[in-house]
This record gives structure tokens, sequence and C-alpha cells, in this order.
């Protein structure tokens, strides 16, 4: 598959038995947009992130990468999504090179070794590459599986809370990351809570409630008042 | 090819490089296996003799029970920081994902059956030794049976919240064929006048079973780990 410069979701909904995640949700991203899924718990943020993903095949609708399905495309376009889920996508009793290396090879990158170094240089973990991931802070891991995901330079990127837990500093290192990304053309799509620290990051935002896309406000206030103005619209 | 193998190759070098460092699933899973045997011991061997044909039973459903555990422990570690879907992710063929995944078990329950014959032989006055080659087959047939469609279940099953107690729900009804199988072609061998004949036609079962087995899962792994 060719690379492709959008992502759009096209009237995506997932339903388990009668219960519906998520019910046409439709947005489109170009290359270097950050967009944002807001919304409260269990509004459909990881699922649709799944879906973009390919994790999960959507009930309904369609998600377009440039001009082809995930169907259409197969396991070559997941060589150009890289994921952080909530939980970090890290064997603990692996070290921190042998995870990256790991995933590198999984990606079939020419020298995973070179690149897993390179990455953890990046991080700033360069001197703890052979330790156990297992004793790392929270921080230290979501460097880790930030550099994981982007190790094979994927197109899109789709981050799943990932400010949890980082201290301030590592938060403005991750925003600057993405700010690197997004100069690359990455389209990146991001579900977060950490709605002061992503003020002002991002292109465009999805306010999700209730697995269903509600308006956003036409005012121009900080992004949490918006989003708390969303919220209590619908 | 060279890359379904390559894929395969990389998670069971993977498993294995866990496994080692943390012994946690083989060494919980021949805990479980030599405690089973030794219960069975205490209630089938009478002063120093066993009941005659029970081995070839107690050893295949220690080999049920303990890789079923096996199972449980080594897709549990694959939950806990939501590996899986790391691996589901990237861009190789899911069935070498399984593929690896199902090597990984199948030498841990090797391993866990080297020590598991001999214990059975000793407690239950087993012949092992009169046809290790054939004992060995039906081991190595049966244990790719159980592992083939274990490995499926438990992989679509690390999501539930109640993998637990689906887990063997859904496994051992499946696998009945295979135990069956394995059950007759070890007792035929374990029996005073061993029946090769027999054992050999058990045998051939359980590869047909394994072909069944392995070719279904291959197939439905990708459409039942995406949906």
């Amino acid at each position: 598959m060719s690379d492709f410069d959008s992502v759009t979701a096209d009237g995506v909904g997932r339903h388990y038995g009668r219960r519906r995640a998520l019910t046409n949700i439709s947005f489109t991203a170009r290359a270097g947009d950050i967009v944002g899924l807001l919304g409260h718990n269990g509004a459909g943020k990881s699922t649709l992130l799944s879906i973009l993903g390919t994790l999960l095949a959507a009930s309904t609708g369609t998600v377009r990468y440039g001009g082809v399905t995930s169907a259409a495309a197969g396991a070559a376009l997941r060589a150009r999504i890289g994921m952080l889920g909530h939980d970090l996508f890290l064997y603990p009793e692996l070290s921190a090179r042998e995870n990256l290396v790991f995933f590198g090879r999984l990606y079939d990158m020419p020298d995973a070794v070179r690149a897993a170094d390179a990455a953890l240089e990046r991080a700033g973990l360069g001197a703890r590459a052979d330790d156990l991931v297992s004793s790392f802070s929270r921080g230290m891991r979501q460097r880790v599986a930030l550099e994981r995901a982007l190790l094979h330079g994927p197109r899109l990127l789709l981050l799943d809370e990932p400010f949890t837990g980082l201290d301030q500093a590592s938060a403005a290192a991750l925003v600057g990351r993405l700010r690197e990304e997004q100069a690359r053309g990455v389209v990146t799509v991001l579900a977060t809570h950490d709605l002061d620290v992503v003020d002002g990051l991002l292109s465009e935002v999805v306010f999700l409630q209730g697995g269903k896309r509600v308006a956003a406000p036409a005012s121009s206030g900080s992004l949490r008042d918006r989003y708390r103005e969303a919220m209590h619209a619908s | 090819m060279k890359a379904f193998l390559r894929v395969a190759a990389l998670v069971v070098r993977k498993d294995l490089t866990v496994e080692v460092r943390s012994l946690e699933v083989v060494s919980t899973t021949l805990f479980f296996a030599v405690t089973v045997v030794l219960i069975f011991a205490f209630g089938f061997v009478r002063e120093g003799v066993p009941t005659d044909g029970v081995a070839a039973a107690i050893l295949w459903i220690t080999v049920a029970f303990s890789g079923t555990l096996a199972l449980g422990r080594t897709f549990e570690r694959e939950r806990q920081a939501d590996t899986l879907r790391a691996l589901m992710l990237a861009p190789a063929d899911r069935p070498a994902l399984y593929a690896g995944k199902l090597v990984g078990m199948l030498l841990l329950m090797a391993l866990v059956e080297l020590i598991l014959v001999p214990l059975v032989g000793l407690l239950f006055q087993a012949p092992i030794f009169r046809a290790p080659l054939r004992l060995a087959g039906l081991l190595a047939a049966g244990t790719l049976g159980f592992a083939a469609i274990g490995t499926l279940f438990a992989a679509m099953l690390v999501r539930a919240r109640s993998r637990d107690v689906l887990l063997p729900v859904l496994l051992y009804p499946m696998t009945v064929p295979v135990m069956i199988a394995g059950v007759r072609g070890t007792a035929a061998l374990f029996q005073p006048q061993p029946d090769a004949g027999m054992a050999q036609f058990w045998f051939a079962l359980l590869v047909f079973f394994d072909v069944v087995f392995v070719t279904l899962a291959l197939w439905t792994f990708e459409p039942l780990m995406t949906d």
C-alpha cells in the first residue's frame, strides 16, 4: 500500500450486541493534524481509536486511509500506524532495548537495533537501555512506549491517554515530541482528559458523549470551557 | 513463508526470554502437574500397587489441566500491558503470531511432560520405556491438538472478564476427541500385552485432529481477533 495523507472516518459505528458503543462518527484528519477525542469515560474514545488502528472492525461506516479502507490495504496499512494504548504495550520482563528491538523486528525494520538505540537516546533513556522496563517509573515507561509507537515512522499515530501519570516536565516533553511529528506530517489522533495540557496543541476536537459526536461550541474560550459547554449542551 | 517463519520465531524467542527471566509459568505449571499426579497416586496406589489401567488417563488428565493453567498464565502476561494488541497491530501476518504463541506453548508443555511422564511411570509402574518413540509420538500429537485449540481460545478470551471460567468451558468439550485418542493410544502401550497396531491407529487419529485444528485455528485467528 502506498502512503496516505489523510484519515477519514465516515459514519463509523460499533455495537456489542444491543449496546451501542459508537454511533455515526465522521471526521477527517489530514497530514500534520492533531485531532483530540474528548469525552467522559465510556464515551467511545478508545473504541474509536481501536477502529482507526484496525484492531476492531466497525459495525457500520468506513475508515479510509487516503482512498483505501483497512480491509483493502491489509497488513501493509498497519506498518503505517503507530499506537500507544492506555496500557503501554511493553513487556516488563524485557529491557527497554529488547522491547524496542523486538517490535522493530516485528515491523521488519532493516536495522532494528540501531533504530532502538536512537529512539532510547531521543527519550533520554540511553543510559537505562539495558534495564528491565519493570524497574522504570510510569513516566519512563510512557517515554519508551511512545518511542515504540513511533519507531517505524508511522503516518498515523493513535494515542490513548498519553499524559496519564506524567509530571509537568514529561508532559511538556511529550507535547514537544508530538509537535515534531506534526511537522513531519504525521496524522495524530489522541484521546485525553488532560485538557489543559493539549489546549493549543489540537488542530481539531471531536467531542464524544455516549458514543455520539456532539457539536463543538461556537465560543472561543479555553479548551476546558468549550469541553464543559459541549458536554452540558448535549 | 519466510516472513511467516521469521515472525513466528520472533514471538517464540520473546516468549522464551520472558519465561527464562520470570520462570513464572513453568514453575506454577510444573508444581500443579506434580501435585495432581501425587493426589491421584494417593487415591489409586494402595500398598505400592496401582489400580490397573489408570496411568494413561492420569497422564492425560494432568496434561490437560496443567496445559489449561499454562495457557491462562501465558496469555495473562500478554493481557497485563495489553501487549497482545501491540502484536495484533504489527504488519506481520496474524496467523504467524498465532503460530509463534502455539510453538511457545508446545515447548512449555513439552518441558512439563518431560517431568510428568517419568513421574507417572514411577508412581503408577507404567512401562514408559517399552515403546518410547510411540509414546513420545502420541504425546507430541495430543499436545499439539490440545494446544492448537487452547492457544486460539486463550487469545480470543484475553479481554473477556470471565476468561478463567470460559477457557476450560470452551476448551474441554472441543478437545475431548484428542483426550480420548491420547488416553486410548497410551493405554494400548501401557497394557501388559502392548498393542502397537491400536496405538498406531490412535496416533493416526491424533495427527488427523492436529491437521484439522491447526488449519482451523490459522484460518480463523485473524477474524476472531479483529471482531
